[in-house]
């Protein structure tokens, strides 16, 4: 299954912060987290990633630093702002009200409206 | 993966980068410095994403290398993973809208067709190799000069045949605007093409403002009253009109400027940039056209031929006219030039601009006698705020959004801070003359400048120190000023439209 392209940009503000509320970290760890967590099935470029943080940065939800690796390599490493930590909030709870209505118009037992048409009748 | 566009395969980074040959040994080094010698000519991206996206890079080989693959293989899948360069560079260009800026102006001699210069994403590179083979019409080569100076020419015969026509400077003065800037607008609706709707909306702006200002009969007051004529026009509502026409005029050719993106802060801020870019070139042509004209006079004299009439009757009309389209173009032209010297300028001037406001300060409190100082002093104190409001804007729209707060913040708060005490001063000691000699036009224009300049002022500096405590991003900074520009124009459109009938065209 393919996530749609547009829900995959919906998406990706919400998760990008919810994983950085876990913690500070990088755009490689960040993408790695986001494949596991949905078993590759919400995946995107890999430099998509970057302008999307900036943005976010911009906004000022994300701050950033650049550190040294343990490899020497530089990396930019992310974290969440307070005002990154208000907004996720606030986007956890319109997900949630999505999520609530969608679980209730489909919900996993076969559909009210399908056994109100039969039970009717 | 997004793995949906077939020109992403490797085959699209030039012969001899990652597809080296399979028997040499790879060396990731010279395969990442060819990679970034590629993404380099992407204008959207600097060196610092380079730099991110690099550490992104060699972290995906690393992961591969040790899942077996050898080291040009691991690259290959690295670099494919990243994405396509276009759509990379895109996306970049997106969110880094002052570099984006750059490439539309830029893009006038590598784009496509014209139709296509008014959505951001088309005006991008990545057509270079179709459009290098084809020659470009006469009037779009070098960014469009040609159009330009007939622009140019249009405005500054259209200031000659309206003084000849009316044969009253102080018509000409009064309508410089409406007679200048539509050539400026029509430079805009060439090169970016809005939509008919905001052409139309600009078109009826520039109707209004000339209807009001020809038809409203401004009356002269005695001529001999110094200070009260400006360019020949002898009415204090004559004079508001004019200047509040430049402003709302202005702001309308920033519309054309725009064009169907006008809700859009950045766009927006686009055209601050552009107007402040403008600025620095049309007084380095008006500099160096003043030094030309001086000079031509003193050697035409030495020989004995007077070339004064000439040249102020002609060159120097013609030609400041004609520099506000050729300042326009060259903005577009040469970008990067430029680039280096905007945030040298607001560097320069914001840390003497704090030491001139906090002397002010020191002084207006020594000595407590603003109150009934003369009325130029108050006009002097509004016009340093407008500096200060411009410098802020200014530095603004030139930095770099994604820096941290800094040493240059501090002072800009520092800056804001200072205007602030200023304009509660100005205030003060224009209410007491208010109260004093009733509401004038004069008096009246300046208190309404004055409030908007303090709610300005005062949430500037509430973002700024929310910015420098990193409680808000640098967008929000950017997002007030923007917010504001319909403000200022209201402001000014009251001052054409309202003010002369209100005040009796005095």
């Amino acid at each position: 299954m393919r996530i749609g392209k547009d829900l995959v940009a919906a998406a990706a503000t919400p998760v990008v912060l919810g994983i950085l509320a876990d913690g500070e970290s990088y755009g490689y760890a960040i993408l790695q987290r986001i494949t596991a967590l949905s078993g590759g099935e919400l995946e995107w470029s890999d430099g998509m990633l970057y302008p999307l943080l900036h943005r976010l940065e911009r906004q000022g939800h994300v701050h950033s630093e650049w550190r040294q690796a343990d490899s020497g390599r530089p990396r930019k490493h992310y974290r969440l702002s307070e005002q990154g930590a208000a907004v996720l909030a606030d986007q956890r709870r319109q997900w949630s009200v999505v999520g609530d209505v969608l679980s209730k118009v489909w919900p996993d037992d076969g559909g009210p409206r399908l056994r109100l048409a039969f039970g009717e009748a | 993966m997004s793995i949906d566009e077939p020109r992403n395969m490797p085959g699209d980074v030039p012969a001899g980068a990652p597809g080296a040959p399979r028997d040499a040994p790879a060396d990731l080094d010279a395969l990442v410095a060819s990679w970034r010698g590629w993404m380099q000519r992407h204008d959207a991206v600097n060196t610092a994403d380079l730099d991110e996206l690099e550490s992104h890079l060699l972290d995906t080989v690393d992961h591969f290398v040790s899942a077996g693959l050898t080291v040009d293989e691991a690259f290959l899948v690295a670099v494919k993973r990243l994405g396509g360069v276009d759509d990379l560079s895109r996306e970049y260009a997106r969110e880094h809208s002052e570099r984006l800026w750059k490439q539309l102006v830029l893009s006038g001699d590598d784009d496509g067709p014209v139709g296509s210069a008014g959505s951001a994403g088309s005006a991008l590179p990545g057509g270079d190799a179709e459009a290098a083979g084809r020659r470009l019409p006469w009037y779009r080569r070098a960014n469009g000069l040609p159009v330009a100076l007939l622009l140019g020419a249009g405005a500054g015969l259209a200031v000659k045949a309206v003084e000849l026509a009316t044969g009253d400077p102080s018509t000409v003065a009064l309508n410089i605007a409406v007679i200048v800037l539509p050539f400026l607008a029509l430079w805009f609706a060439w090169r970016r093409r809005p939509s008919i709707a905001v052409l139309a909306i600009v078109g009826v702006v520039f109707a209004g403002v000339g209807l009001a200002l020809n038809l409203y009969p401004f009356v002269g007051s005695e001529a001999d009253e110094a200070g009260t004529t400006v360019a020949a026009i002898t009415s204090a509502t004559g004079i508001l009109a004019m200047l509040g026409s430049i402003v709302a005029l202005w702001l309308a050719t920033g519309l054309a400027y725009v064009g169907d993106d006008w809700r859009d802060e950045r766009a927006r801020m686009d055209f601050v940039r552009f107007s402040g870019e403008w600025f620095v070139y049309y007084v380095l042509i008006a500099l160096g056209g003043g030094a030309l004209s001086m000079l031509t006079v003193a050697v035409f004299a030495s020989i004995g031929v007077d070339v004064m009439p000439f040249v102020g009757e002609w060159v120097l009309p013609l030609g400041a006219a004609g520099a506000v389209l050729v300042a326009a173009w060259l903005v577009g032209a040469k970008q990067r030039v430029i680039e280096n010297i905007a945030p040298v300028l607001t560097k320069v001037f914001t840390p003497l601009f704090t030491i001139m406001m906090l002397a002010l300060v020191v002084a207006a409190l020594v000595q407590w006698n603003l109150v009934d100082a003369s009325r130029d002093l108050l006009i002097a104190f509004d016009a340093v705020l407008v500096v200060v409001v411009g410098l802020l804007v200014y530095s603004i729209s030139a930095r770099d959004p994604l820096l941290p707060p800094g040493w240059f913040d501090r002072l800009q708060a520092l800056m804001l801070a200072t205007a602030l005490v200023l304009d509660a001063i100005v205030l003060v000691a224009m209410l007491a003359r208010t109260g004093e000699f009733g509401f004038s036009a004069n008096k009246t224009a300046s208190l309404g400048l004055n409030l908007i300049l303090l709610v300005n002022l005062v949430w500037a500096l509430r973002l700024q120190l929310g910015f420098l405590r990193r409680r808000t991003g640098f967008a929000a900074l950017e997002r007030w000023q923007t917010t504001l520009l319909p403000v200022y124009f209201a402001w000014a459109a009251i001052l054409v439209v309202v003010f002369p009938p209100v005040f009796g065209f005095a």
